[in-house]
């Protein structure tokens, strides 16, 4: 079945007729699920090596083990010179421990402890992406190891010596795991749209010149983060 | 503080210099436009000096007398660069303020930022391709399309490796569509803190993508009835990696290779970028080397750790999208002071990444009464729309806003409305109502009403 054909069936039963209606008057440009003999199939052994992701659940995660003691080994001759000893963040790279009870402060700190909701993320992006600049030279089993170390100094796990594997990764359970909720926008509409007279406070508060961190001002940070 | 445009008290007519040879053109060029500048930093008032983005052109820059009527300036003479100097053009000298910026504080190295779009000083709704705003997570992929493969795997009939050529033998649309990050004025939220338009609202830039719908390429692999969900991924260091529901893939998702007429930049994702109109810019993945197709999300570290909307009870929105309708006065800016009395145009950038923009209001007194700016044609779905209106300015403070309005309904709240149901602590999709105020000098600041 084509995808045009199948996002008319999908869109009818789930109720999403909208998309549906657009995907249909797409299709008077282009000629719906035609083939166009183009690329080639991909092999076992390339897929093997690309799909490098796995999910929360543990699906696809790789073959492998470690643990939470081989973790400190790996983690202080790589990744310690950024996030720090105890994982509390060099400059303004990622804090990796703590922030427990923050996330309703004015201070909110977020971290795979306090804020990530589940460990397979964890796996996969110091898989694919770490060390920063020399990323995909982790093994499984080093990856692993990390990812234990990282749930031990996060109390997620108690024993240094618990085995972290392809078998019980998607079984972990963060700290903040109910902590996410679906999108629920749009919000913060008004009853009506204003035009004159409208009752709305008009006293300035607050001046960007005084807080003074735009870059060529000589200024003090205190701000927050993006990344 | 107007810009001198007198009649010369003389009739006489002075000689301009003598005839200028290449290199001689060349050091007049930088002598002019470093007296240029030096004299706009000057002519700006108190705090203003060497403010980044001050304009020779706006700013007071002195007229050389030898080049105005009645004498004839040098280069209406002499000739000039012939065809080939320039194989591929770049803006006037006296444009040079007219670039890219960043905030060093915002994160711990280049690599892994962001940048700005300086969009009070560009015209129209497309951001030319070399002021895009660059949000890496790995630093720029360096890919030559001879090396670049895209895999298709997953939940499909028969996955495929594609190249590049491949690719650009599929049929193409071009589509005009704005992508702003979801953090575009996310160092906001708390209060006014950036004093420039290009740092509050420049995450965004708004090209013409020309690419392959994303549908007609998964026709290739032929999706399962199970596959619900793609997840997109780079070929960064970063392999940087979102999940999308399969329905936008079919709706307006394409898989982009040129913006604005050329081949993609590679701080813009070379040879090849996912487009998803109206939907947060870190989902647009950059350098695209992979799509898998499953039956679940994948909850990436882009769509837990970041990119989730923290409210004031410590729950935090997933899956945030959309980007709300938005605007923003670029002109007056912290940047385009007000130079003059009387009249003066007002100039800003409106959008929806759910639609159209139906209409744009203008403020002068802080939101307390509202007047329908201009929109100008085109105003195209999930892309920038310019907007203008007037006010006439007489040395009092002044307080400029603008609130749009989309096609849906939607009406672009107030720092107050946002703040009262997503508290503080958000940092992404802050779209709300920006307050400019114009002082007595005409200096303009980004200041928060309360």
């Amino acid at each position: 079945m084509s995808v045009l054909a199948r996002t008319l069936t999908r869109g009818i039963t789930a109720g999403v007729v909208t998309l549906a209606l657009g995907s249909a008057a797409f299709a008077f440009e282009l000629e719906a699920g035609k083939p166009y003999d183009l690329g080639r199939p991909a092999t076992p052994e390339e897929i093997a090596a690309w799909d490098i992701d796995l999910r929360p659940d543990g699906a696809d995660a790789p073959v492998g083990q470690g643990t939470a003691a081989e973790g400190e080994e790996i983690y202080m001759v790589q990744c310690a010179s950024c996030h720090g000893e105890f994982g509390e963040g060099r400059d303004r790279y990622p804090v990796l421990f703590g922030g427990e009870d923050t996330l309703a402060s004015h201070d909110p700190v977020k971290t795979p402890g306090s804020y990530w909701p589940y460990a397979s993320t964890l796996f996969d992006y110091i898989h694919r992406a770490m060390p920063f600049g020399q990323a995909q030279t982790l093994t499984d089993d080093q990856t692993y190891a990390l990812t234990a170390f990282l749930l031990y100094i996060n109390f997620v796990v108690d024993d240094y010596d618990f085995v972290l594997s392809h078998e019980n990764i998607g079984d972990i359970e963060m700290p903040n795991h109910d902590g996410f909720i679906p999108d629920s926008r749009p919000d913060a509409q008004p009853e009506t749209v204003c035009m004159s007279e409208c009752d709305v406070a008009t006293e300035v508060v607050g001046r960007a010149r005084i807080i003074d961190v735009t870059p060529d001002d000589d200024g003090e940070t205190a701000a927050i983060s993006i990344d | 503080m107007d810009r001198s445009n007198e009649a010369p008290d003389g009739g006489a007519r002075a000689r301009t210099g003598a005839q200028p040879s290449s290199t001689g053109r060349r050091a007049f060029l930088k002598t002019g436009l470093k007296t240029g500048l030096g004299v706009a930093g000057a002519a700006v008032a108190g705090g203003m000096a060497g403010r980044a983005g001050a304009t020779p052109m706006t700013a007071g820059a002195e007229a050389d007398p030898a080049t105005l009527p009645p004498n004839v300036p040098w280069w209406n003479q002499y000739l000039g660069d012939g065809v080939a100097a320039h194989p591929y053009g770049s803006p006037s000298p006296y444009e040079a303020h007219v670039v890219r910026r960043n905030v060093e504080w915002l994160t711990a190295t280049t690599e892994s930022s962001v940048n700005f779009t300086p969009i009070q000083d560009l015209y129209g709704f497309v951001t030319p391709n070399g002021l895009c705003f660059e949000r890496h997570h790995g630093g720029t992929a360096e890919v030559n399309p001879v090396d670049f493969r895209l895999m298709i795997n997953g939940l499909v009939d028969t996955p495929k490796v594609f190249t590049i050529e491949d690719i650009l033998r599929f049929p193409s649309v071009s589509r005009f569509h704005f992508l702003e990050c979801a953090a575009n004025t996310g160092m906001e939220w708390r209060g006014a803190q950036l004093n420039g338009v290009q740092y509050t609202h420049g995450m965004i830039h708004c090209v013409q993508y020309t690419g392959v719908p994303l549908r007609v390429i998964l026709d290739q692999v032929g999706v399962k009835p199970n596959g619900t969900w793609l997840m997109a991924e780079g070929g960064d260091s970063a392999g940087m990696h979102r999940s999308v529901p399969i329905e936008k893939a079919l709706d307006d998702a394409i898989l982009a290779y040129a913006m604005n007429g050329e081949m993609l930049r590679p701080e813009n994702g070379y040879p090849l970028r996912l487009v998803l109109p109206g939907w947060e810019g870190n989902m647009w993945v950059k350098w695209i080397r992979r799509i898998e197709v499953g039956d679940k999300p994948w909850h990436t570290r882009e769509e837990t750790s970041k990119y989730t909307d923290l409210l004031e009870n410590g729950k935090a929105r997933f899956f945030t999208w959309e980007m709300d309708a938005k605007s923003v006065i670029t002109g007056p800016c912290p940047e385009k002071p007000v130079l003059h009395k009387g009249i003066n145009q007002i100039k800003g950038l409106a959008w929806s990444g759910r639609g159209r923009i139906k209409e744009v209001h203008v403020s002068t007194d802080g939101g307390r009464n509202w007047m329908q700016a201009r929109l100008a044609d085109p105003v195209l779905p999930k892309c920038l729309t310019c907007f203008n209106a007037e006010f006439e300015w007489n040395g009092e403070e002044v307080l400029l806003q603008s609130r749009t309005v989309d096609e849906t309904g939607y009406v672009q709240p107030t720092m107050q409305a946002l703040q009262e149901v997503r508290g503080v602590n958000s940092i992404y999709h802050n779209n709300s109502i920006q307050t400019w105020l114009v002082n007595k000098t005409g200096e303009v600041e980004n200041v928060r009403l309360g």
